[in-house]
């Protein structure tokens, strides 16, 4: 499928779309005029499908510094009246979490969609936090799609919804929803509104505490309101199947029971909920009189089974509830089919269709994730360890980010020390300057430092701390997929756009040793970080190189070879820099292996034996 | 129809959602229902990669364990940690060329030796198909083709839902044009030599 007919496709065709390319034609059948991100897995293919087709879909698009701002261009979409998406990773809501605080106590004019792409068992996070809080702490109807045909359906419903109550919607997906490809129904794809005109209406958008207290009281009566709708919507489903046993679900873990229930054609009631907040407590009083046990399947954190207990219990009824809290269902990670095949045997007390297969015994060797062959960010790590290591420095403190580079916490670059969210390497470089005398190295991309890095450079510079801070500039984001950043000339729609100097940032804060430098020329990169490490004071180095996986023809054809003659199998280039691409054979000797290696000729000036040069 | 669940495992590169996405289109096309689920992320830097296809109806993207019916690995070892998800009843199609992950030096875990992977998936299923992929690809006109070879094999397998000509379709649909010569070879190629 070519991604354009995400656009073109007309009404009733069928599309194998993927979660997030659904997520996009359900914004295009809204109509939505103004969409804005910031890139994070699992949500990241919305925006890439979205660069790819705003411009011919008369929708803006742009991938913001960061999600609050994303957020705040919505909002402000909004109550111009155009319906506005935003759309992010769980752990970007706590960034844009401030003013998404807000957004409904100040109410919206236009539909307003928020997506939050929950990661169970964290493929890509530093944390599984559940954002079905996020719904109840700012008071925002959520609702929970399956699968990908739902989740087009859903976003055209959560639009109106929005705009009947005036209201942003909350959509929580998970990584198996944003991530699952089904076949998808085309409706019509709705005009998008671009031109919109703001009202000025201080008491409704302008939260001081007398106009707040207002909003808060306004906005406490519409989720009442609004409990009606939950309560009644078609889109919580009940699903009878005669029994005792009800099950209580929503999201990705509803089709897991759907599966194990259907597959061994079990007597179980289930209740799926799509609109999951305000908590439609009526219909599941209903659900649940007849039964005697009620098992509540949701990931993550026992969120529906609290609520379940606070009705049964403000009802004084008697039943027995299964889920997270007494242990049938695991407290972390995602689920799976046969963690609700084992939960079933449980409660049911019955044996169900399964097979009990075992890991392999042979023991496998891991296969990490790392950095690509040719890699920028490698040629860093190895300068930066091999000038602390020339100073004689001991306990060097890495604090690193969030970015590719991470993956410099493996060995052999040890590069990564301490880490928290996006933009901790120079926050916390801040802390621990004033906590240790020891010497200390921050590495952060350059989409991360626009992101969150500016704030604590300021900081930094200003309570005179004392640490390397090296800008990892690889002219893309590279970890989801390679979107465009304020760094770059282009912006989200692939239009020429200003081009934002770190360099210029960085002097602006008053930080007194900056110096750029290309990190595939070693000696000058050494040379560079002993300089920056024996600077009193912040020094900023930019390590400048694009990603290797930017389509680059300078490369050329020219292949790189180990001079068998020279090499003395030292391992420098095997075991210290550690290249994918570099490789020994049965019998130890030292290869290149031509299909991954990307020219970057690193290892050509780290052989200590000259060993390393260009194919004849 | 109660779903025919395909597993394909394998190292970031590889072109293993490509794969899928190629298949599940298929399906798609030929009115049956098809669900699939993807790792994304982490796919360009090196690490293992799976994607699940269910043929059938099915709510969840997910195969249960022991249920698939065919496991299409483009890596050894990759094939040996995907054992929870196959039984006596899967087919297994898997490339003999191993792709070492980049830390083997220093781990404590050597990389298996191939016949002893091969064993322990025959063990473990109704049959093996064990291949030289790379080479075949290569044969075909270029190594990048391998995971054309890959599915080509898997149409070949008794009881695979999908007509050899649709899945043609597919892949003329979903490929770049100046290399579709090659794939539609490797395809063949890898066709043949699971029927020859």
């Amino acid at each position: 499928m070519n991604i354009q007919e995400v656009l073109k496709a007309k009404e009733n065709e069928q599309l194998f779309l993927l979660g997030n390319e659904a997520t996009v034609r359900g914004a295009l059948e809204s109509g939505v005029g103004i969409a804005a991100t910031y890139p994070g897995t699992p949500s990241s293919e919305i925006g890439d499908v979205l660069s790819k087709i705003a411009e011919d879909a008369g929708i803006y698009f742009e991938f913001s510094t960061n999600e609050k701002v994303a957020l705040e261009v919505a909002a402000a979409a909004s109550v111009s009246g155009i319906r506005s998406f935003t759309f992010m990773k769980h752990v970007g809501l706590n960034v844009a979490s401030d003013s998404f605080m807000s957004v409904p106590y100040t109410s919206v004019e236009a539909g307003m969609v928020i997506l939050s792409a929950d990661d169970p068992s964290m493929f890509s996070s530093q944390n599984e936090q559940d954002n079905r809080y996020y719904a109840r702490l700012a008071n925002i109807p959520m609702v929970e799609p399956s699968n990908p045909q739902e989740i087009k359906d859903i976003m055209k419903y959560s639009y109106d919804l929005s705009e009947k109550f005036k209201i942003p919607i909350l959509m929580r997906t998970t990584t198996r929803v944003s991530h699952m490809r089904g076949v998808v129904n085309m409706g019509d794809v709705m005009e998008p509104k671009r031109e919109g005109f703001f009202k000025r209406d201080p008491k409704r958008f302008v939260p001081v505490p007398s106009s707040a207290r207002v909003m808060h009281k306004v906005l406490v009566e519409k989720m009442e309101n609004l409990k009606q709708v939950t309560n009644n919507s078609p889109l919580n489903q009940i699903f009878n199947r005669k029994g005792k046993v009800g099950v209580i679900t929503s999201g990705g873990a509803f089709n897991y029971v759907m599966d194990v229930i259907v597959e061994n054609q079990l007597e179980v009631n289930v209740l799926k909920l799509t609109l999951t907040y305000p908590f439609p407590d009526e219909l599941v009083l209903k659900f649940i009189k007849d039964l005697d046990t009620v098992i509540v399947v949701e990931e993550v954190d026992p969120i529906m089974e609290n609520e379940l207990l606070s009705i049964i219990g403000k009802n004084g009824l008697k039943k027995i509830v299964h889920g997270k809290l007494d242990g049938t269902l695991p407290m972390i990670y995602e689920y799976s089919p046969n963690i609700i095949i084992d939960a079933m045997e449980s409660v049911l007390d019955k044996n169900l269709t399964k097979y009990d297969t075992d890991e392999s015994p042979i023991k496998l060797p891991e296969r990490p994730p790392t950095l690509c062959p040719g890699c920028p960010h490698r040629a860093a790590y190895f300068s930066v360890k091999r000038a602390a290591k020339l100073l004689k420095l001991e306990d060097v403190i890495y604090p690193t980010d969030i970015g590719c580079y991470t993956l410099g916490v493996s060995s052999p670059y040890n590069a990564a020390d301490y880490l928290l969210s996006m933009g901790s390497s120079i926050g916390t470089s801040c802390g621990f300057s004033k906590a240790t005398n020891q010497s200390i190295v921050s590495f952060i991309g350059d989409s991360t430092f626009f992101h969150a890095g500016i704030p604590p450079l300021i900081n930094a510079v200003h309570n005179k701390d004392r640490f390397v801070l090296v800008i990892l500039d690889n002219r893309t984001t590279a970890m989801t997929g390679g979107q465009s950043n304020p760094g770059l000339p282009v912006d989200g729609m692939g239009l020429e756009s200003p081009e934002i100097s770190i360099e210029q940032i960085v002097k602006a804060t008053g930080v007194q040793f900056l110096r750029t430098i290309n990190p595939l020329s070693v000696r000058k990169a050494q040379e560079t970080f002993k300089e920056a490490l024996e600077f009193e004071g912040v020094s900023v180095v930019i390590s400048k190189h694009p990603c290797m996986l930017i389509k680059n023809d300078k490369r050329g054809e020219k292949f790189l070879e180990v001079n068998q003659d020279k090499c003395d199998a030292c391992s420098v280039c095997l075991e210290e820099l550690s290249c994918t691409a570099i490789f020994t054979d049965e019998d130890g000797i030292v290869h290149i292996d031509p299909q991954l290696c990307n020219k970057c000729n690193v290892c050509v000036q780290v052989c200590p034996e000259k060993a390393i040069g260009i194919k004849k | 129809m109660k779903p025919y669940n395909i597993y394909i495992s394998g190292v970031g590169g590889q072109g293993i959602i490509k794969t899928s996405t190629v298949i599940g289109e298929a399906a798609m096309k030929s009115s049956m229902p098809v669900v699939m689920s993807e790792v994304h992320g982490m796919a360009q830097r090196g690490g293992g990669v799976s994607t699940e296809l269910k043929i059938g109806d099915s709510f969840s993207s997910i195969i249960e364990k022991g249920s698939a019916d065919i496991l299409i690995s483009f890596e050894p070892v990759e094939a040996l940690r995907a054992i929870p998800k196959i039984s006596n009843k899967t087919s297994v199609i898997v490339n003999k060329c191993p792709i070492y992950p980049f830390n083997i030096r220093e781990s404590e875990i050597a990389y298996p030796n191939i016949e002893i992977i091969l064993e322990e998936l025959n063990n473990n299923s109704k049959e093996v198909f064990a291949l030289d992929a790379n080479k075949i690809a290569n044969e075909s006109g270029h190594q990048l083709s391998m995971n054309m070879v890959m599915m080509g094999s898997a149409t070949a397998i008794n009881g695979f839902p999908l007509k050899k000509e649709i899945i043609i379709d597919s892949m003329k649909a979903n490929l770049p044009k100046n290399s579709l010569d090659i794939n539609l070879k490797a395809f063949e190629n890898g066709f043949n030599f699971v029927k020859s």
